[in-house]
């Protein structure tokens, strides 16, 4: 190869260039074929994850679509239902960062209650509820179990007497902590007491 | 066994890639901000860093040198290692589905990490034999791995600590790494050559 131009020397690069490509594309092929797994378990265990009540909340027309949407790279943040829960655990399985719960829900976790008074046993919040969290029957009064309101808010829509209110949860009692009360001697005292309480 | 035990500690402490030779810096700030993906990350590269080293000497010694070509050796060594990174993702989606999720982009930017590529020459530059080609690419993976696993744990102790607010982030980060990276320069005296 005494000459600066041979055919011998870019035919030998073109053709080792061409040969590597191939072999290894071959071998890649091979591998995909032998190795090919079912189709993203991933969502199957992200769905498992959400609560199925598939209300929509979310944007989604249901709890599998979100989870599909969720493995494309869609925020954790848009199952009210699940709550903070959810969220944290989704956010475990994916390695990702927790969020806080997307929109106006996410202002106060806030739970469903029945003006018990005005309640005249229509039984459509029952029907509208998806975690079974009221209990009543046809023509008896209804109420929420707190424990399982996830704050969803779909129960007042459905309400003819709009007596549902959503409310502030209380804490539970391994939260619980004592209302400390300076003794009030004077009456500017108590107003003192009352704001700091507000503050508080 | 001496002389492997050399190759190894060299590789992977002495002239350690990220931290004394700056080779593969992005991976290494990039996927060390959970411990968990650092490990899976090291776990990949360090498959990809043996099993490249080891792939283009084969195609060095054995193609390239008879048919004399071997200024084709920088393009034929990235085909070799992005064709090894592209059956480790093969490998990874089946293994670990989540694993292949959190490294993400991470995975086929292998290929890029020039640490990778960095061994398969410097491995050539010191005219080393199959076996310890393998071998020096296994130390420096290992070294890799120790290094981001290292970094990831101190990343997420930096994660809760009280940081003044201008360092907060990648700041804490390029000042945690250029710190060991001053620690790392002190094995230089371990071991001569």
């Amino acid at each position: 190869m005494g000459d600066i131009f041979s055919w011998w020397g870019i035919l030998s690069a073109v053709g080792v260039l061409t040969g590597i490509g191939i072999t290894f594309g071959a071998l890649l092929g091979m591998a995909s074929v032998r190795f090919k797994g079912e189709e993203n378990p991933l969502v199957e265990q992200i769905d498992a994850l959400l609560p199925q009540t598939q209300c929509g909340q979310c944007g989604y027309p249901g709890c599998r679509p979100y989870a599909e949407a969720i493995n494309q790279g869609d925020a954790l943040n848009k199952c009210p239902p699940g709550g903070e829960a959810t969220i944290h655990a989704l956010a475990d399985l994916l390695g990702r960062e927790p969020v806080p719960l997307d929109g106006e829900a996410a202002s106060e976790d806030s739970v469903a209650f029945i003006r018990e008074a005005e309640c005249i046993g229509c039984t459509k919040c029952i029907q509208a509820c998806p975690v079974d969290a009221i209990i009543g029957a046809a023509k008896q009064m209804h109420t929420v179990i707190e424990d399982e309101c996830t704050g969803c808010d779909l129960c007042v829509a459905p309400c003819p007497v709009d007596c549902i209110d959503m409310l502030p949860r209380s804490k539970p009692l391994n939260q619980w902590q004592p209302v400390v009360t300076i003794a009030p001697i004077i009456a500017s005292d108590r107003q003192l007491t009352r704001s700091q309480h507000a503050s508080l | 066994m001496n002389e492997l035990f050399l190759i190894l500690v060299s590789t992977a402490l002495v002239n350690n890639f990220v931290l004394v030779q700056f080779l593969g810096l992005c991976p290494f700030m990039g996927v060390s901000n959970k411990l968990e993906s650092a490990l899976g990350m090291s776990l990949a590269t360090t498959f990809v860093l043996t099993l490249a080293s080891a792939a283009s000497y084969v195609v060095y010694h054995g193609l390239l040198v008879p048919l004399d070509v071997t200024y084709l050796r920088t393009i034929s060594f990235i085909v070799v290692i992005a064709a090894v990174v592209q059956f480790t993702e093969i490998m990874v989606r089946q293994l670990s589905p989540l694993l292949h999720q959190v490294l993400g982009i991470f995975l086929p930017l292998i290929t890029t990490n020039c640490a990778v590529l960095g061994v398969a020459l410097l491995s050539l530059n010191r005219e080393l034999s199959f076996f310890h080609t393998t071998l020096y690419g296994l130390g420096a993976a290992l070294g890799f791995s120790m290094i981001l696993v290292l970094f990831a744990a101190m990343r997420e102790r930096l994660a809760n600590a009280d940081i003044p607010t201008p360092f907060r982030g990648a700041a804490i980060a390029m000042v945690t790494a250029s710190l060991m990276s001053l620690a790392f320069l002190g094995f230089s005296g371990l071991v001569q050559g």
